[in-house]
C-alpha cells in the first residue's frame, strides 16, 4: 500500500478558520495520519469510467418560482446575533 | 406489554387515549416524572420544558373532547433529537458553539409532528452535530446505556435511544448519516427507521453531511415507527432534495402485505470484526424467516470494504463546508479574544468546536483542498456509485437485505479513545446512507450479558411498506420488545 501525504495541519487549519492549539496539531495530524493511511486504500478501486454520484436521489434542477414569500421577521432572524445594534449584527471593524 | 404508561406502544397508548382511560396530561406527567426519576443516570436529554409539555397535553385533550383528535399521535410525547429544530426552544446540537442558541423557527418535521398533534417533549442528547457513535462526543457529556449504565447508547441519536428504552419518552426522532438512528436503536433494543434520502424534509435538521442526512423515528415497534414515519414524510419545497412521492398508509400497510419475501444476505456483512453472540441471533433471525416461506439468497455487495474510507471523505468534506457556517458573526459563540474580524473566525470556532468536529472539518478541507480534490473527494463519488450499483444489483434478485445492525454490542464508556476504532461501529449502516437506501433495526435478542441486538434490514429506495412489513412479520414472532431495563 502506498504511504498516505502528509497532511500539513498548519496549511489546513488555516484554510478550515481554525485555531489549533499545538497539542491540537500534533494529536490530530498523528490521529488523521491514521485515517488518510486507511483512506488510501480507495486508489485501489478501478473508476474508469465511472460517474461520480453527488447525492443519491434522482432529482435534479428543482425550480421554485419567482416570487417573493413572507421570511424571518428581522428580530427573529436577529435574535441569536452575538451582538447587534439597530437591526443590524455588530462586527469588529472590517475597513481601516 | 408493560402496565407502566411510560413503556406502552404509542398504538396501545393512543387506543387508551381515545377509550378515555387517562388523558394526555396524565400520560405526559407519567413520562416527566418517570424522566426524573431516571434521568440523573441515563442523561438522555440536553434540556427539556415542563410548562411547554404540559400546555401541548392540555391542548391536545382538549382537542380529543371537543372530537378533533388528529390521529394516533394526538397527545403523545415525542423527544428530539437536538438536531432538529423547535420554535422559541434550545437548538444546541450538543455542541458549546450554539450553547445559547434558540430556534427562530420549527423544522418541518416538527411542524408535522406538531399538526399530527404530538406533545414535543425534551431536547435529546446527541454526539456533537451528529458526529459520531457513542454520544460521547457531547459537549454536555455522555448518555449512558439504559441497559448497563457503565456503557455508551451508541451514536449520533443516543439521547433519543436511550431516552426510548429508559422509558422517557413515548417514541423519539433522530438523524442518520451514517447509521445514527439505527446503530444506537440496536444498542439500546428499540426500533430505529433511517428512511430513503428523500422521503423526509432536511429543512430545520442542523447540517452535517447534506448528501447522507436523513430524520427518521426511533420507536418501540415497528407498528409505532410505521406512524411516526407516515406523520413525518412528503414532499417540502424548503428541501429540494426531497422527493415527491405518493405517502402510503404505512401503518395499515403492515397488515395487507404478507409476504413471502426473497431475502439476500450478504456475505461481506458476516466476516472479521463481528461479535460471534451477533451474528449468532442474526442466523437465527434468517431462520426464522426462512421457515416463513420466504426464499433466502447469499449476495455479494463486492465494494462494501471501501464503504468506510467512502463516507469518510464525502461526509467530512459535507461537514467541513456546512460547518462554515459557524463564524462567531450572525449567531453562535463568538470569541471574546479575537484581535481582528479575521482572528474572530479562527478564535470562535476553535472555543466553540469540540476535538471530533475540529477533526472532521481538517479531514473535509484537507480532501476538497486545491491537488487533493480528485484523488479523494472526486474519487470517493465514483466509488459511492459503485456502492449504490451493488445494491440495485442485488436488488434484482432480492426484495430486502437483512444484516447484522452493528458489528459488536454497547461497549464501555470510554473503551473506544481512537478515532479510528470508533469509525469501525458503523461499517454494516453507512453503506445505506451512501446509496440513499432505508434501513430499520429491529430487536432480535440479547447478548449473554444481556445486552441488545439489533438485525438490520435494508429495503430498495422509497420502498418502505415493505421494509417495515417484513421487520413487522418478524418482531410478531417474538416479543423483545417486551422486555425493558431495569432502572
Amino acid at each position: 500500500m502506498s504511504s498516505a501525504p502528509q497532511l500539513d495541519i498548519d496549511h489546513v487549519a488555516h484554510l478550515a478558520r481554525l485555531a489549533l492549539t499545538p497539542e491540537e496539531k500534533a494529536k490530530f495530524a498523528q490521529q488523521l495520519g491514521d485515517v488518510l493511511h486507511h483512506i488510501e486504500q480507495l486508489k485501489k478501486v478501478d473508476v474508469t469510467g465511472v460517474e461520480p454520484m453527488a447525492h443519491a436521489a434522482p432529482v435534479f434542477n428543482v425550480w421554485a418560482d419567482d416570487v417573493a414569500q413572507p421570511g424571518l421577521p428581522v428580530e427573529l432572524a436577529l435574535k441569536n446575533a452575538p451582538a447587534q445594534r439597530d437591526h443590524m449584527v455588530v462586527v469588529p471593524k472590517v475597513v481601516e | 406489554m408493560s402496565s407502566e404508561l411510560f413503556f406502552q406502544p404509542i398504538a396501545q397508548l393512543a387506543a387508551a387515549l381515545d377509550a378515555k382511560k387517562f388523558s394526555s396530561v396524565e400520560l405526559t406527567r407519567a413520562v416527566i416524572a418517570r424522566t426524573k426519576a431516571v434521568e440523573a443516570r441515563v442523561h438522555a436529554f440536553n434540556s427539556f420544558d415542563e410548562a411547554a409539555v404540559l400546555a401541548q397535553a392540555a391542548a391536545s385533550d382538549a382537542r380529543r373532547a371537543a372530537g378533533q383528535a388528529r390521529g394516533p399521535l394526538n397527545g403523545i410525547p415525542i423527544g428530539l433529537k437536538d438536531v432538529i429544530a423547535v420554535a422559541g426552544q434550545p437548538l444546541t446540537a450538543s455542541s458549546k458553539i450554539l450553547a445559547n442558541f434558540v430556534s427562530p423557527y420549527d423544522a418541518t418535521v416538527t411542524v408535522k409532528l406538531k399538526h399530527a398533534g404530538a406533545v414535543l417533549w425534551g431536547r435529546l442528547n446527541c454526539d456533537e452535530f451528529a458526529m459520531g457513535s457513542s454520544t460521547e462526543n457531547s459537549a454536555n457529556g455522555p448518555t449512558s446505556n439504559p441497559w448497563d449504565l457503565a456503557r455508551v447508547p451508541g451514536g449520533s441519536s443516543g439521547g433519543s435511544a436511550a431516552a426510548l428504552a429508559a422509558g422517557e419518552a413515548s417514541a423519539t426522532l433522530g438523524s442518520d448519516t451514517g447509521g445514527s438512528i439505527r446503530q444506537p436503536a440496536a444498542l439500546c433494543g428499540v426500533v430505529g427507521l433511517k428512511p430513503t434520502y428523500g422521503l423526509v424534509s432536511r429543512y430545520g435538521l442542523v447540517a452535517f453531511a447534506s448528501s447522507l442526512d436523513q430524520i427518521g423515528p426511533l420507536a418501540r415497534t415497528v407498528e409505532d415507527a410505521a406512524i411516526m414515519l407516515g406523520a413525518i414524510a412528503g414532499h417540502d419545497e424548503r428541501d429540494s432534495t426531497s422527493f415527491r412521492t405518493e405517502i402510503p398508509d404505512y401503518r395499515a400497510e403492515l397488515k395487507t402485505r404478507r409476504g413471502p419475501w426473497r431475502l439476500g444476505i450478504p456475505k461481506e456483512y458476516f466476516g472479521e470484526g463481528l461479535d460471534p453472540e451477533i451474528g449468532a441471533a442474526v442466523e437465527q433471525v434468517i431462520a426464522f424467516y426462512q421457515k416463513q416461506g420466504c426464499e433466502i439468497k447469499e449476495v455479494s455487495l463486492p465494494h462494501t470494504r471501501y464503504c468506510l474510507d467512502t463516507y469518510y471523505v464525502i461526509a467530512t468534506a459535507e461537514a467541513s463546508s456546512n460547518l462554515a457556517r459557524f463564524d462567531g458573526i450572525r449567531y453562535g459563540h463568538r470569541s471574546k479574544n479575537a484581535t481582528d474580524i479575521v482572528d474572530l473566525y479562527f478564535q470562535s470556532r476553535a472555543e466553540g468546536f469540540g476535538a471530533e468536529v475540529k477533526r472532521r472539518i481538517i479531514l473535509g478541507t484537507y480532501v476538497l483542498s486545491s491537488g487533493y480534490y480528485d484523488a479523494y473527494y472526486l474519487r470517493a463519488q465514483k466509488v459511492r456509485t459503485l456502492i449504490r450499483q451493488d445494491f440495485m444489483n442485488a436488488f434484482r434478485e432480492v426484495d430486502a437485505l437483512l444484516t447484522p445492525t452493528s458489528p459488536m454490542p454497547a461497549f464501555k464508556l470510554g473503551e473506544k479513545a481512537d478515532p479510528l476504532a470508533l469509525y469501525l461501529c458503523d461499517i454494516y449502516t453507512i453503506g445505506v446512507n451512501l446509496a440513499g437506501l432505508p434501513g430499520i433495526s429491529v430487536p432480535c435478542g440479547f447478548t449473554q450479558s444481556g445486552l441488545p441486538i439489533g438485525a438490520q434490514l435494508i429495503g430498495q429506495p422509497f420502498c418502505e411498506t415493505d421494509l417495515l412489513a417484513i421487520a413487522h412479520a418478524y418482531e410478531q414472532a417474538h416479543g423483545w420488545n417486551t422486555k425493558f431495563p431495569f432502572l
